[in-house]
């Protein structure tokens, strides 16, 4: 459960940018490489942001797809999923992109 | 009509989500109009990277280098630290031990003749940089000293969080199944050093060393292997030997 961790770093990240306005909605960046579940940040979003200016914003997670190189055949490819082989049956990518957990915008009243 | 974006009253054909058109959102969607947007683009892992670079400049100035030690609860991680402060007490190793709770393995670190402080993460999965700085304060290392941090029992969240180490070791051991690397590819990808350990237990299971080791390779090319037995000291002298190579020039 390191999204209740990084939950609670989500909304101080939050409340250092809003000064203390009511936040609406927030928009999340997940790289689906990423060791992160985001089912699990939406249920801990509401624990960890009750109380604060993100109190019952709105949680949007945009999942990003992850790119990669395999080591064996050097194409370049889209991986859904960490545990995606290339079509070669190589395990031994390289990866270029998807391991993003940023936080993009927020909206503020 | 929605009043809301001009999509259709009829459930079936609205582009957007229903819960959009639930009692109290009209008003809620109304008054964002007259909000406003703050792009931040900020990762979340950056709190954590600068307690973790505050830790590497502390042990940098210092000359002293830390270890990250994961694995699954269970994989001998502690027995592995046990048997290396017994059998080769010159490395001087000090060790900050991580467990969601109590003191046992500080108390089994000390009781084998080397220093250990025991940070308790409660609810937590892992060690972060944050807690490791007040750890590694506590700790207070002499310069040139190599600190061991144990982290969590876990295969996953330990991967994540840079504590501010030089190199990574993953445990595994054999009763785990020689197909983990598949399983936990983050924490595969993210060690310099793979531990095969429980050698003594290799008769009675059907564990691959090879396959383990081929599986680990291919997520981590370059990754180094030694299999151990902390028990019965198979393997610990080549392990000993790394050891002293990533230790600092003292």
């Amino acid at each position: 459960m390191h999204e209740l961790a990084l939950t609670q770093d989500l909304v101080s990240l939050i409340a250092e940018h809003c000064a203390g306005r009511q936040v609406t909605r927030v928009v999340l960046e997940v790289g689906k490489l990423s060791a992160v579940v985001p089912d699990a940040f939406r249920f801990c979003f509401e624990l960890c942001a009750a109380g604060t200016p993100a109190e019952g914003a709105e949680l949007e997670i945009v999942e990003l797809a992850g790119r990669a190189r395999c080591r064996e055949c050097e194409r370049e490819l889209t991986l859904d999923s960490i545990f995606d082989r290339c079509p070669c049956g190589s395990l031994s990518l390289e990866l270029l992109s998807g391991e993003q957990l940023q936080l993009r915008e927020v909206e503020v009243q | 009509m929605c009043g809301i974006c001009g999509c259709s009253d009829k459930p079936e054909e609205q582009v957007h989500e229903r819960s959009a058109h639930a009692p109290g959102e009209r008003a809620a969607r109304l008054q964002l109009r007259s909000s406003s947007t703050l792009k931040i683009e900020q990762s979340l892992m950056n709190k954590n990277q600068r307690f973790a670079e505050q830790n590497r400049s502390f042990l940098a100035s210092r000359s002293c280098v830390a270890i990250n030690l994961m694995g699954s609860p269970g994989a001998g991680k502690t027995a592995l630290l046990e048997a290396l402060v017994r059998r080769v007490p010159e490395l001087g190793l000090l060790v900050l031990e991580g467990d969601q709770a109590t003191e046992r393995d500080a108390e089994r670190i000390r009781k084998a003749g080397c220093p250990a402080l025991q940070i308790n993460t409660g609810t937590g999965c892992h060690l972060d940089a944050h807690a490791v700085g007040h750890g590694l304060a506590q700790l207070a290392p002499e310069p040139g000293s190599m600190i061991i941090l144990e982290n969590v029992g876990n295969l996953v969240c330990p991967a994540l969080f840079d504590l501010g180490e030089s190199a990574r070791i993953v445990v595994l051991s054999v009763t785990e199944g020689d197909d983990k690397p598949l399983k936990y590819p983050h924490m595969f990808r993210a060690c310099d050093v793979l531990v095969l350990n429980k050698l003594d237990l290799l008769p009675y299971v059907d564990f691959d060393l090879e396959r383990a080791t081929d599986y680990a390779r291919q997520l981590k090319p370059g990754l180094e292997v030694f299999a151990v037995s902390a028990t019965r000291g198979d393997g610990l002298d080549s392990l000993s030997n790394w050891f002293r190579s990533r230790g600092s020039a003292r």
